[in-house]
């Protein structure tokens, strides 16, 4: 078993195998299993990449707040009185307590419960019981302000932070990445929003377990053939006139998107209509489609509406565009255990009917009661159960399309792009191959 | 049209669909449904959302529930195969509103999963509009609200409550 911190840099890398000779790619379930390895993680991992907050829309007024965990750190998230979106640590500057204990609301003030210290949204100290008992000078240079997570930075609606004030800028981190953000960003002509209501579950798994599932094209089949049934079903669609094998690219700094454009079995909501969601609908999905093909002309429009993405941002944000779009992001709360939110974002402004079969769409196949999603869950779980064996069987294999020129989604070029990275980062040494087969 | 329906009647037809859950008797259960029968589940941090403009955990219209039903019933629905051992406690039942041939019927609820050595509850209350078709009640409508913060540790709903 690996210990982590004792461990050196040449054996935390040797937990991959990335062997081009021979076209074999191998992870070591120790990975998955050691206390010491989620130590590094959090260390080298969770407190140096940028990682998802929120979205602009989520706080639409001045004094909208959201308390929310990022990377096992409770953070507010405020928009202030001048409009201007803060990132601050949930946690007071007297003793330490939560000073918000709410989801979500609207306020100018945060009082800690304990002795009632009091904090504006932007932080600042405003007062306390008995301030004479203390120095003047005890509020002097902000002393006494909540604390600002080092780095927030916003890409297109998309809110990250970062505990590292020394991190690159959000934009270079994203590489190719930002690109495909964009891509989501475009569909609203006035702009995406967060739908209320958070898909909130958990896995008795590795977080990393997740992030290799969300663009795994090659347990589609095995793993959701129920869903498949329902399309099926409803639809009679003819999976045989689909072509879904797609294509996968690395994107940089472990970045990485499964993608086609054109026929996938599903719906789209604006952009390719299904028989199961009525004659009467067709008119109106076409309507959509045609807008964007307008507004960003055929080339970008055709990618934009008719393309099925799934974007895997390092290390743990998946933005997967499909028969809804998702949000979904997740974090260890220990090595086999890790907690989930997914959100549902929209084009700001939509109608009424296409909000509401998108709604229905996204759960015919996404969140913790669809019809594929808990068989993901339970995948997952499953293998977590199998690594208790790993002193026997120490491997994971992720070759898949090594061999490949053109890896198309069924191949596990994204999963060894995500393990690339971590093991540069994990390992310490950057000198580590990024791009491979 | 208004609709009587006492107490005991409407327990007694719960604690029919509780008895076909636990049985995993799901298309008996999916058969409870008007044609017109939807069944729904907020999310944990919206449970007053409204389906449509809130994103829900289950949105499931007559197809879709029947064809949930059908799905536990496989192999392949991974989730729940082998199958889950449920039990689904009803309680405070109290009639309500009636209005246009349906009947308004609340209830609280526990349900608690077994599969695979691990326990799960899943309590809340649910909100029924029911209809009489001469033969016997069927459901238009079945909400489950859950009373948890979010599906922690349950990490899913791959059960119908």
């Amino acid at each position: 078993m690996m210990n982590g911190h004792n461990a050196s840099s040449q054996e935390l890398a040797g937990l991959i195998i990335d062997d081009r000779r021979d076209a074999s790619f191998k992870v070591h379930r120790s990975a998955f299993v050691s206390d010491e390895i989620l130590a590094l993680e959090r260390e080298r991992v969770f407190s140096k990449c940028w990682l998802y907050l929120g979205h602009t829309s989520e706080l639409k007024q001045p004094g909208d707040f959201i308390s929310r965990r990022v990377g096992g750190r409770p953070l507010l998230y405020t928009r202030d009185r001048d409009g201007k979106l803060n990132a601050l640590y949930n946690t007071c500057a007297h003793r330490g307590a939560l000073v918000c204990r709410e989801r979500s609301g609207n306020r100018r003030a945060f009082t800690c419960g304990y002795h009632a210290w009091t904090f504006d949204e932007k932080g600042r100290f405003i007062g306390m019981p008995g301030r004479e008992a203390l120095p003047p000078s005890a509020t002097e240079n902000c002393k006494l302000d909540l604390v600002h997570v080092e780095r927030m930075e916003e890409f297109k609606g998309f809110v990250f932070v970062c505990y590292d004030k020394n991190v690159m800028s959000l934009t270079d981190y994203l590489a190719g990445a930002g690109d495909y953000l964009a891509y989501v960003a475009d569909q609203g002509a006035s702009g995406m929003e967060i739908v209320t209501g958070t898909q909130d579950y958990c896995v008795a798994a590795n977080w990393k377990l997740l992030q290799e599932n969300s663009a795994d094209g090659y347990h589609g089949v095995p793993t959701h053939s129920t869903y498949f049934d329902y399309l099926r079903s409803r639809d009679s669609t003819n999976f045989a006139t689909m072509n879904s094998r797609g294509w996968v690219k690395n994107l940089g700094n472990g970045h990485a998107v499964s993608e086609s454009i054109g026929l996938l079995p599903w719906g789209r909501p604006y952009a390719r209509w299904v028989p199961g969601w009525g004659e009467d609908t067709k008119a109106e999905v076409e309507a959509l489609n045609k807008e964007i093909m307008e507004r960003l002309g055929p080339e970008r429009g055709n990618v934009v509406a008719n393309g099925d993405r799934n974007l895997l941002i390092f290390p743990n944000l998946v933005v997967n565009d499909v028969m809804a779009t998702t949000i979904r992001t997740f974090y260890p709360v220990k090595p086999d255990h890790m907690e989930v939110s997914a959100w549902c974002i929209a084009p700001a402004g939509e109608s009424a009917t296409s909000r509401d079969r998108r709604l229905r769409n996204f759960v015919e196949f996404l969140g913790p009661a669809g019809f594929a999603t808990p068989d993901d869950v339970e995948m997952l779980e499953l293998c977590q159960r199998g690594y208790a064996n790993l002193e026997s069987a120490p491997y994971n294999d992720l070759s898949r399309g090594m061999l490949c020129n053109a890896p198309t989604k069924t191949d596990e070029l994204q999963m060894r792009t995500f393990w690339r990275r971590w093991r540069q980062l994990v390992s310490g040494d950057p000198s580590l191959e990024l791009v491979g087969p | 049209m208004t609709m009587q329906l006492s107490r005991s009647d409407a327990e007694d037809f719960l604690i029919k669909e509780a008895a076909l859950l636990d049985a995993w008797k799901l298309e008996e259960w999916a058969e409870l449904f008007t044609e017109d029968g939807e069944y729904l589940v907020p999310a944990t941090d919206d449970p007053d959302g409204k389906p449509g403009t809130s994103l829900f955990l289950i949105y499931d219209d007559r197809h879709r529930l029947g064809e949930r039903a059908k799905r536990l019933l496989k192999k392949t629905a991974h989730a729940e195969s082998p199958h889950s051992r449920t039990r689904h406690m009803t309680s405070n039942v109290a009639v309500g509103e009636s209005s246009n041939g349906t009947i308004a019927v609340s209830c609280n609820f526990v349900v608690f999963r077994s599969r695979m050595e691990v326990t799960n509850i899943y309590p809340g209350h649910a909100e029924y509009l029911l209809v009489s078709n001469g033969s016997g009640l069927r459901i238009r409508s079945k909400k489950a609200v859950l009373d948890v913060d979010a599906l922690r540790p349950h990490g899913k709903i791959s059960i119908i409550l």
